[in-house]
């Protein structure tokens, strides 16, 4: 409670006695950002699968490990933000259909193991079982279990592998968009609050998706084959780069048209949500996510379309502008998770915030749930590596 | 040719009556869907259906109401947890608003503008508006918090998971979590006492009369003639969240 007592000393003009305290924080920042990437990464996926851009391949299972692996943790912070962790469980048994909330078990549920644990599977099937035969111990028994018995590797089963894991793929597109336009639709749809309530909400956080994802993949990709010490695979680089480009430019308007519709528009909360802008936000705002998240990658990206460098001088700004994607994303969360609570909905002053470092809530523990998806997915790369893949060594 | 129009009258009479069965099955097939999108419950006739009126002309602003309603419903002494408090709204002559609600009026309050520089200054009660198309009862992911038959929004506090939705969603700050049970908490209309025949903590310390409930579904009951005899408003009508709090003398600032 002795926090909230100095935030008393903070407060800045009128709020409701009830809005001294943030009722969410970074968990909350967090969840759609780790949500995002995943949805991100499985876009930049089926690009390869689905839209046949071939020069993807080389990261093509990476993407689709690190979807996995940011899926598993996108729920826990949530989770553990809860009044009552315990009862989780009773959005899936009583769900209120009219609750933008209480989809989401089923969405996060859907998608975890129809679209992307089926897809891993009938796209790893053929490994498992052909690396269940190589090994010994008891990374033969976890190859086993993983084939779900199902060992046969005719050209018959391989094809239909092939051709159910497809069909997945093409399901998994309008459901990575539903996933995290969905996530946008929670904060998009409250109309008390006008930071937040805005229909282009579900489409800014999709796109703003997409651009993490695909940055991630990019910067994962090249961290990884540094560690293996293998040659990146410039096309490749290239290409998401391009991609990445063109999401970047798409998710930058979008934003740009929402803040100018807002200005133009200067409804009852112009006032206040401009003393925002320009108060509580300046630097996470203008200078994290604008800036350093968007236009300096903007401008990196865009060079490389007019002129493209030597590879020395391309891959460390190809990774520059992939950390600065993924932390003007993580700042783009903030200021909508965080700005929104900021002020008051009389519209006459703020409360302020103040992020700590130990708690649950606090830096510490967001920074955990931060490393968490690394390292499950460091786990994953080991026991299924996409590059022992047989069918991969093949081509 | 007599008996073909009489026909062709019975063909449209019969084509009309159908499109009409339709719509009707249609739409009552879509009620399901409205409640579900506005959270909307149509009255229950049968039962009194509570609404609350505010004179803000007779508030003193004494804050007798925010200090029973923390004694009657043991909520949290800090000054971060109300049901029910008051508003000290000042208009100045610059057109500037100062707005002022020192622990929810519960100590009184100290005018700290000069007094030349009032243009006029005045209290607003706040509390839940028990909204009909409530916005916290709409989000609310597992139905935990609801509205009752009496139209009195709450909270079960043995089935909130404590997400915080419905304090969000709230347009008028009414929510908070309760530290002590770490679940979802507002005015509850003193439903314990309205059940025993008791007024709500708040409307029985009032000295001045300021604020009264009443049943909408009785023609003859005071809310009714409180609606009559003043121009009342809701707060930010504009959200269409049916409020059923209605205020007399309600200014334009206030929010």
């Amino acid at each position: 409670m002795e926090h909230l007592y100095e935030i008393l000393k903070h407060v800045d003009g009128y709020i409701y006695p009830n809005e001294i305290e943030l009722q969410w924080g970074i968990l909350i920042v967090l969840y759609p950002y780790i949500t995002g990437l995943v949805a991100g990464a499985f876009i930049l996926a089926s690009l390869e699968r689905v839209f046949k851009v071939k020069v993807l391949r080389p990261t093509y299972h990476l993407a689709l490990l690190t979807a996995l692996a940011f899926l598993i943790v996108a729920g826990l912070p949530l989770v553990s933000h809860l009044g009552h962790p315990f009862r989780s469980y009773e959005i899936l048994t009583t769900p209120q259909g009219g609750s933008a909330m209480a989809i989401f078990g089923f969405v996060y549920l859907w998608y975890l193991m129809v679209v992307l644990l089926l897809e891993i599977w009938f796209d790893y099937r053929h490994d498992l079982v052909l690396w269940a035969n190589e090994s010994k111990g008891i990374k033969r028994r976890i190859y086993k279990i993983l084939t779900l018995g199902v060992t046969d590797i005719s050209p018959k089963a391989l094809a239909w592998d092939e051709k159910l894991g497809y069909i997945i793929t093409v399901i998994g597109i309008p459901s990575a968009f539903l996933l995290h336009g969905y996530v946008g639709f929670i904060f998009g749809s409250i109309k008390a609050n006008p930071w937040w309530s805005t229909v282009m909400m579900p489409v800014i956080f999709l796109l703003s998706a997409m651009v993490s994802g695909i940055a991630l993949v990019m910067f994962l990709y090249m961290v990884i084959s540094w560690i293996r010490k293998v040659k990146i695979d410039m096309a490749c680089l290239d290409e998401i780069g391009k991609f990445l480009f063109m999401v970047l430019i798409l998710d930058f308007t979008l934003e740009s048209l929402d803040q100018v519709h807002r200005i133009y528009e200067a409804e009852e909360s112009f006032e206040i949500l401009h003393m925002l802008v320009t108060g509580k936000l300046t630097y996470t705002l203008f200078i994290f996510q604008g800036i350093m998240g968007t236009i300096i990658p903007l401008l990196i990206l865009g060079f490389f379309r007019i002129h493209l460098p030597k590879e020395k001088l391309r891959t460390p700004m190809y990774f520059l502008a992939s950390c600065l994607v993924l932390f003007g994303v993580f700042f783009m969360r903030w200021n909508v998770v965080i700005g929104g609570q900021l002020f008051s909905k009389s519209f006459l002053g703020f409360t302020s915030f103040k992020l700590g470092m130990v708690g649950l809530e606090g830096f510490w523990m967001a920074l955990i749930w931060m490393i968490m998806p690394f390292l499950i997915l460091s786990f994953i790369l080991w026991l299924v590596p996409p590059w022992k893949k047989h069918a991969e060594n093949k081509v | 040719m007599g008996n073909e129009r009489v026909n062709e009258t019975r063909r449209n009479f019969l084509r009309k009556s159908a499109v009409l069965a339709g719509t009707i099955l249609a739409s009552s097939a879509s009620q399901p869907f409205t409640a579900m999108i506005f959270a909307a419950n149509q009255p229950d006739k049968s039962k009194p259906w509570y609404a609350i009126g505010i004179d803000i002309e007779k508030c003193i602003g004494c804050g007798m109401c925010a200090k029973a309603c923390k004694s009657e419903n043991d909520v949290p002494k800090d000054p971060f947890y109300y049901r029910s408090w008051v508003e000290q709204y000042t208009i100045k002559n610059d057109g500037t608003v100062s707005v002022m609600s020192p622990n929810g009026g519960i100590d009184g309050f100290m005018q700290t503008v000069p007094e030349e520089e009032i243009f006029k200054t005045f209290f607003v009660p706040k509390m839940c508006n028990h909204c009909y198309k409530s916005p916290c009862v709409q989000v609310c992911p597992v139905g935990a918090t609801f509205e009752s038959p009496e139209g009195v929004v709450l909270v079960d506090k043995e089935y909130c998971i404590g997400c915080r939705y419905c304090i969000q969603a709230c347009p008028y700050g009414c929510r908070y979590l309760n530290p002590a049970t770490e679940t979802a908490d507002k005015c509850t209309l003193c439903y314990h006492r309205l059940k025993k025949g008791l007024n709500p903590a708040c409307f029985e310390v009032c000295p001045t009369g300021a604020r009264i409930y009443g049943d909408l579904n009785d023609k003859d009951d005071k809310i009714h003639k409180f609606l009559k005899d003043h121009n009342t408003q809701v707060l930010k009508p504009n959200l269409n969240t049916g409020s059923k709090l209605f205020y007399n003398g309600l200014s334009s600032e206030v929010r």
